[in-house]
């Protein structure tokens, strides 16, 4: 059992009050209970609600509200946080009905979504709120009853008192434990004992997602508002000069047009303030199709930017950040990166003795692997609402980490940061786009221009092409093999523009007597932002797919082959600081050994196998591919996930075929170029996402069973899937893939 | 401005708008049905997908003024209780992941079934072919409408 010190506090305030003109926020419907019920069926609604804890509130009829506390963007944590409340909670999760937490750090703790770590960073906290919600109705029982607090038991709802045989619902309990202190400890019940957690609950929300209600910030809606869109730069290195708004203004329905500027003068940013085009022409009008008109009419004359270092107040303190002038083309990059990645770079790490390691080697390997610019692309383009009235701001919009934004939006309007209430509406996607909230400063600089509420929304082609992407990534590996095609040193060379991918103390690291690793990266003007497993989702593929043709050379299964050099890392590990443990990575390749039956012929069907270990969480695929006239065909792909104890098992499996078919999509098709500072692509024309017919044709998930504390699932599960289809490529074709995309515009390979 | 008189979801909608405004943005705009949703406004992302007299159509590509008496069928119309054979498959595989383009392939997915009973996975890969899924659910969306074909 653990009893651990609480750190909730009731309610203060709820500042959502306010927004509920919104109406899709606090209006909770009874099709969101967690189960799907007929109209008949519907839970009655209690005539008073008893606010037991910050987190939740319990009503008289024993129905129980809980606050999820982070936003969501599809990782289904609407689901998965309230379930570990209810575990605690001891209740139905019949009785359970779930409603979005507005911003409110005070009460509900960091609200965000990113990094693979809400279920990780909730997983205490939450249990805890429905440990200390139980405990007070416990409480009020024994005072009710007037017997000792051990002797009350709970369950599912219910309160007992064995001895003197009564028992109460916890609705009519509510009242007096909504009175009582919050407890200064509590206990958590053990694994074993868990009733909700590890058993799969279907969405909270999939009935109305199903039935379209209005759940996105895309359909925030509020009366008197008005619809804005922006006109940004054409080019990453361009700048406003000016503008000609005569033809727009005079479009049927525009109200107003006018400029922005996102940072006032001097502003310090902060590490999620990333923006190329802080100077913007806001159009505001009626309806989104008018404004849509009036944004072709716009004229706007624009100048190259002036070079810029700045000093930017990011995650390891302060930074400095060179922004280069010009325009620059993919073409350039490539030249750029061939002359940067032939020099040294920056040594991250040396074990042993590596340059003697490969002067005595009896073989010697060296590859080189390059992923292009990503856009995130998620389906909801980029939109806010925003509401200015004097000092005061309310702020509706899809945003994975509002904390980060706040002091801009402060800062921008010149208001308190406190007077701005902010809701989450569920995202429809984020992939890390959504982390960079440049959009809702946005909005409510258009809205205290114009002084009316505003929806600001991005077409597809601004989404696309403002930037904040993945970066593009080049890599060089080296390996040395002894006469017994034993590996025996690893070099690695990384880097990027505008940043590094490496992560040094990161498998093989460890396993290799000899290592090397270094990076480098080149300034750009095109910004970029965390996409989904940053750094993660170009190094595993590449060093997957490597490490895939050092076995080969080494007449080695690929499976065992990484095992033999886990075991190495687990029993002698090479250097001071590795950034995984062995044995779980070797769990899921183990699993998914088995579970593939790896090693049995499979007809014409060719097999890659690709691991990774990343936020936290373990992953391994085998993916079976065929060649259908040229065509690659994912037939299946077998996942072992190792991210400790699974909360919502079917909920986690989608995620992982989420990930997996994301990633098939990337590693085939996923490409953003550039030319003289354009985008090359600006909406699905041309760049080209996975559909139906091209996803796998089955995804079969399995997870490692343990007892340890929850980690992330958004995104362990895609970095490895690059290696996977790479290295089936090469048994289809016999030809290794080193650059990304693997298919690009061709329907087939070769 | 033009008058238009609209027939959706089995009720009819008086509208004075521009008549080359895109039923997506009269049915999110002017008659807050924000189920449609818009995902890229060229026909290439189905987002947007409406049934027009049963038919799927793009609602980002047509103009008001194409409709006609043409009955408009979006997915706050699909059934009345949101219980469509493809809806309840939906919720069977509980298929959303962000949920931001199910409406879309939920009446592409209707308007299959309601020709072909039996779809093969050719006839789903081809009828779904213009419904991107940004989240990945491919293979629910797909088992999900071979559960809906057996029920329905
Ligand atoms: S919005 Fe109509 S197809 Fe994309
Ligand atoms: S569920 Fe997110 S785009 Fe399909």
């Amino acid at each position: 059992m653990t009893t651990l010190k609480t750190s909730i506090g009731r309610r203060s305030f709820l500042k959502s009050a306010a927004l509920t003109g919104g109406g899709m926020m606090l209006g909770f419907s009874w099709l969101s209970s967690c189960q799907s019920k007929t109209e008949e069926e519907v839970m009655a609604m209690p005539e008073a609600w008893f606010e037991i804890n910050a987190y939740l509130k319990i009503g008289d009829n024993g129905v129980v509200t809980i606050y999820t506390p982070n936003p969501e963007f599809g990782q289904n944590v609407r689901t998965s946080m309230p379930m570990l409340v209810a575990e605690e909670l001891d209740v139905n999760w019949d009785k359970v009905l779930v409603e979005q937490a507005p911003y409110h750090p005070e009460n509900f703790g960091f609200q965000f979504t990113g990094g693979s770590r809400g279920i990780m960073s909730r997983w205490e906290p939450l249990r805890m709120a429905g440990a200390s919600a139980k405990h007070l109705l416990r409480q009020a029982a024994a005072q009710a009853w007037q017997v000792p607090l051990e002797e009350v038991t709970t369950t599912t709802g219910m309160l007992h008192h064995q001895a003197s045989d009564r028992s109460a619902g916890y609705g009519e309990m509510a009242s007096a434990a909504a009175k009582l202190p919050i407890p200064e400890e509590v206990t958590l019940k053990e694994v074993k004992d868990f009733r909700i957690i590890s058993t799969s609950r279907k969405n909270v929300d999939a009935k109305s997602i199903v039935q379209g209600q209005s759940l996105f910030g895309m359909d925030y809606h509020k009366k008197g508002m008005l619809i804005a869109m922006i006109v940004h730069p054409p080019a990453f290195g361009l700048t406003l000069e000016s503008v000609d708004d005569a033809a727009a203004k005079a479009m049927p329905g525009i109200k107003e047009i006018v400029t922005i500027k996102s940072f006032p003068d001097g502003y310090e940013k902060g590490g999620f303030d990333t923006n190329a085009f802080p100077e913007l022409v806001a159009i505001v009008g009626n309806s989104t199709w008018e404004v849509m008109q009036a944004k072709k009419e716009l004229k706007a004359s624009w100048k190259p930017i002036t070079a810029t270092t700045e000093t930017i107040n990011g995650f390891r303190g302060k930074e400095t950040k060179h922004t280069p002038a010009g325009l620059e083309s993919t073409d350039s990059h490539k030249a750029q990166i061939a002359e940067v990645a032939s020099k040294p770079g920056k040594i991250v790490r040396q074990d042993g003795d590596p340059q003697a390691a490969f002067e005595n080697a009896a073989k010697v390997i060296e590859r080189s692997y390059s992923a292009p610019y990503l856009a995130h692309n998620s389906m909801e383009p980029i939109n806010a609402f925003a509401h200015v009235e004097g000092d005061k701001a309310t702020i509706a919009a899809p945003i994975q980490i509002p904390g980060f934004i706040i002091p801009t939006i402060a800062a921008g309007l010149g208001i308190p940061a406190e007077n701005i209430e902010m809701e989450m509406p569920r995202m429809g996607g984020g992939f890390g786009r959504k982390a960079y909230a440049h959009y809702v400063v946005e909005a409510a600089l258009i809205s205290q221009k114009v002084h009316a509420p505003v929806k600001l929304i991005y077409t597809r082609e601004d989404d696309m092409t403002n930037g904040i992407y993945r970066p593009t990534y080049q890599a060089t590996y080296r390996a040395a093999l002894d006469e017994n095609n034993n590996l025996v040193a690893l070099h690695v060379k990384a880097g990027g523009i505008p940043e590094s991918p490496l992560f040094a103390n990161r498998f093989p690291a460890g396993a290799v007597a000899n290592y090397l690793a270094e990076e480098w990266s080149i300034d750009s003007n095109i910004t970029i932002g965390a996409y989904r497993a940053p750094r993660s989702n170009f190094m595993a593929g590449a060093e997957q797919s490597f490490l895939d043709e050092v076995a080969e050379a080494a007449g080695k299964d690929p499976i065992q082959f990484r095992l033999d050099l886990l075991k190495q890392a687990k029993d002698n590990p090479v250097g001071e600081e590795n950034d995984y443990d062995a044995e779980r990575y070797a769990g899921v390749l183990e699993l998914v050994r088995e579970k593939a039956a790896w090693g049995q012929n499979q007809g014409n069907v060719h097999r890659g196998v690709s691991a990774y270990f990343c936020h936290n969480t373990y992953a391994a695929h085998v993916l079976d591919l065929t060649i259908e006239k040229g065509k690659p065909v994912v037939q299946k792909v077998c996942c072992a996930i190792d991210c400790g104890i699974v909360v919502n098992p079917d909920a986690a499996k989608n995620m992982a075929e989420g990930a997996i078919t994301d990633g098939i999509g990337n590693a085939f098709y996923g490409e953003l170029t550039f030319k003289d500072g354009v985008p090359e692509k600006s909406n699905f024309d041309k760049y080209r996402m996975i559909r139906m017919g091209e996803a796998p044709k089955e995804i079969d998930v399995h997870f490692v069973q343990n007892e340890i504390a929850p980690t992330g699932m958004g995104e362990p599960p895609f970095p490895p899937i690059f290696g996977a289809v790479a290295n089936a490529i090469f048994k289809a074709t016999g030809e290794r893939q080193y650059d990304q995309p693997f298919l690009g515009d061709k329907q087939v390979l070769g | 401005m033009a008058n238009f008189n609209l027939k959706i979801n089995g009720k009819n909608h008086q509208l004075d708008v521009d008549p080359a405004t895109p039923v997506l943005w009269v049915l999110r705009d002017h008659l807050h049905l924000v189920g449609t949703k818009y995902g890229c406004g060229i026909a290439q992302c189905g987002a947007c997908t409406i049934h027009l007299d049963g038919v799927a159509m793009r609602s980002c590509i047509i103009p008001v003024s194409a409709v006609r008496d043409q009955a408009i069928t979006t997915i706050e119309g699909l059934s009345e209780q949101g219980d469509h054979p493809v809806q309840q498959a939906w919720l069977e595989h509980d298929v959303p992941q962000c949920g931001y383009c199910q409406a879309g392939q939920i009446m592409s997915a209707a308007a299959l079934l309601s020709d072909n009973t039996k779809p093969s996975d050719e006839d789903i890969d081809m009828a779904m072919h213009g419904n991107i899924c940004r989240c990945g659910t491919y293979t629910r969306i797909k088992a999900a409408i071979k559960t809906a074909a057996k029920v329905g």
